[in-house]
């Protein structure tokens, strides 16, 4: 049934907090997610022409090495010079409040359940018309040509619901391998969850809000670029030291201060 | 968007085929034609062929087109399904409507009715097509006012060129769809020059800087894509067409749609029936190349918010 569920008040989200702040851009959580789902609930991810070039060197349409991927890893630059970040953005199925991709389904294959809000395909009612990869502003449904269907992110319901799994391995997969800890894990419908605190914490936002999807996957900021001596966390002795070699005069002896001098024979010491 | 041959082909030929079922289904049942047997064989083979060819089309792009039924499911929030069942509802009055006209002899009176229920069944199925794309946020080109006049108006022309020819060859008031197609050639001509002035002019829908949110730390740009070739949203909501070769395809499709088709009405007019035929054949063929070519530009002009992911600044 493609119409949405009535949002409830309080009802379970679950869903992703993504640190911009922390991810390296590593590609981890992508590669685990790939290794998972090639295995699980929506396998096989199928990959063409894996061992080819690109399309350039090999021509046509189809030419090139591509496949299904649930989550992939962008990096962007913003802003210019000293200011200027490099942020690794990984990008997934939002999970959305109101999902367009769900409600122009013409099969009923779409579906967000009402029990968690996660959004999935029934891969054995989709057609593969695509219109569903149109309606989705993130990118997060791909078609898969050798079962003729979307697939998407399931935000690995084959693994936080599994109870053959540890209850530690309850966890989507690129969660659970994200070596920075950029990825978190939770309830977003409950203002009390770790996930929601973190996102009022550090002012998780929504991606494209103009779109009106209301994603329940929320992404922390990087934080701000710490560009002066003080704000590095260094020990507040460099400091001190920062501030004789300012004082010092070129080619004349240092400052006659007793740790400078400590400092100076200890210098003496090591150069021997 | 990737202009994908099939919908291109559907989109058009069903547009002109559900025209043509329009003017036939009120012709008939307002008494404009005589329930003649050649003209109901001819149009509505022509019609219902048209439209028939276009829906098979239709699913050849699709992966699973044994299950192509199930599409018929989710009217409720679907307008893809909706057009589903606005297709196939309006086969039942279509068929029966023309079964009467060539089999009974009969348009008018009670078999008017199936005529104008017909007649509803194609303006609405052609809605629905034009609301599958005027309805998704994420393409700016495509969620304008003037995408569902714009759909309208193509198939009623490309109609009434058509049924300007059968008339004409076959008897019945040529005249009045000739001047029709006029009409709607030149409607058609206004609305999507409006369109295009207006996709020209219209804000983009989204920004690198929202679709990451990082927007307030300045330019955001593109350094590292996720793959090295293309994937699959590249291939199917990246394709970017040069504007040169868009101006240039916009000329195309006004002239060879509109303006040629026009100089050929206006000929067959002056002409008497028999001879006009010619001009009319060229118009119907020249109006319907030019709706192609209209229709691959609604596609390849049209940018998805997503692009801002894959390098574009704005969408």
């Amino acid at each position: 049934m493609t119409s949405l569920p009535e949002p409830v008040a309080g009802a379970k989200k679950l869903g992703l907090v993504i640190d911009l702040d922390t991810c390296v851009g590593c590609h981890a959580c992508a590669v685990n997610c790939k290794e998972w789902n090639a295995g699980g609930h929506s396998a096989p991810l199928t990959d063409w022409n894996a061992y080819s070039g690109t399309e350039a060197t090999d021509g046509g349409d189809d030419a090139g090495a591509w496949g299904v991927w649930f989550n992939r890893v962008h990096t962007f630059e913003a802003g210019e010079g000293a200011e200027g970040r490099t942020v690794h953005f990984p990008r997934s199925c939002l999970h959305c409040e109101t999902p367009a991709c769900v409600s122009v389904c013409p099969t009923g294959a779409s579906y967000k359940r009402e029990e968690d809000g996660i959004v999935l395909v029934n891969a054995d009612l989709c057609i593969g018309c695509k219109l569903c990869s149109w309606a989705c502003p993130y990118g997060a449904r791909e078609y898969d040509h050798a079962d003729g269907v979307m697939k998407k992110c399931t935000l690995c319901i084959d693994r936080i619901y599994n109870e053959n799994l540890e209850e530690i391995d309850r966890v989507p997969a690129c969660v659970s391998t994200c070596p920075a800890g950029a990825r978190h894990y939770g309830d977003l419908g409950d203002p009390t969850s770790k996930v929601s605190l973190l996102v009022a914490e550090r002012g998780g936002y929504d991606l494209m809000p103009e779109m009106g999807y209301r994603p329940t996957n929320k992404y922390l900021p990087p934080r701000p670029a710490k560009t002066a001596c003080g704000s590095t966390g260094a020990p507040s002795r460099l400091e001190q030291l920062a501030a004789e070699a300012a004082d010092a005069v070129p080619g004349g002896a240092p400052p006659a201060k007793a740790g400078g001098k400590l400092l100076a024979w200890v210098d003496a010491v090591l150069s021997r | 968007m990737h202009p994908a041959a099939s919908v291109i082909f559907f989109t058009t030929a069903s547009g002109a085929g559900y025209g043509l079922l329009f003017l036939l289904g009120l012709a008939g049942a307002f008494g404009l034609v005589p329930a003649d047997l050649a003209l109901g064989l001819v149009g509505f083979t022509l019609a219902l062929g048209l439209v028939t060819a276009g829906l098979l089309a239709s699913t050849f792009h699709l992966g699973r087109p044994e299950r192509a039924w199930r599409a018929l499911s989710q009217w409720r929030s679907s307008w893809l399904s909706r057009e589903g069942v606005a297709a196939v509802v309006t086969y039942a009055p279509a068929g029966l409507y023309a079964l009467g006209w060539v089999f009974l002899g009969e348009a008018g009176g009670a078999w008017g009715v199936l005529g104008v229920l017909a007649g509803i069944g194609a303006v609405a199925t052609v809605i629905c097509t034009g609301m599958i794309y005027a309805s998704l946020p994420t393409i700016r080109q495509w969620r304008q006012p003037l995408t569902v006049p714009g759909y309208l108006l193509i198939g009623l022309y490309t109609g009434a060129l058509w049924m300007a020819l059968l008339t004409a060859a076959f008897g019945g008031a040529a005249g009045v769809f000739l001047w029709l197609a006029v009409l709607a050639g030149i409607g058609t001509a206004a609305v999507k020059l409006a369109y295009w002035q207006a996709i020209d002019a219209g804000p983009a829908a989204a920004t690198a800087g929202t679709a990451t949110g990082l927007g307030h730390l300045g330019r955001v740009r593109l350094l590292d894509a996720p793959t090295t070739s293309q994937n699959y949203v590249m291939r199917e909501m990246g394709y970017r067409i040069a504007r040169k070769h868009a101006s240039r395809l916009r000329s195309i499709a006004a002239i060879l749609g509109v303006a040629v088709p026009l100089l050929l009405l206006f000929l067959a007019a002056a002409l008497d029936g028999g001879a006009a035929t010619v001009p009319l054949f060229l118009a119907a063929l020249c109006g319907s190349a030019g709706a192609v070519v209209e229709r691959w530009l609604f596609f390849a002009e049209a940018t998805h918010v997503v692009t801002t992911y894959y390098g574009a600044e704005a969408a």
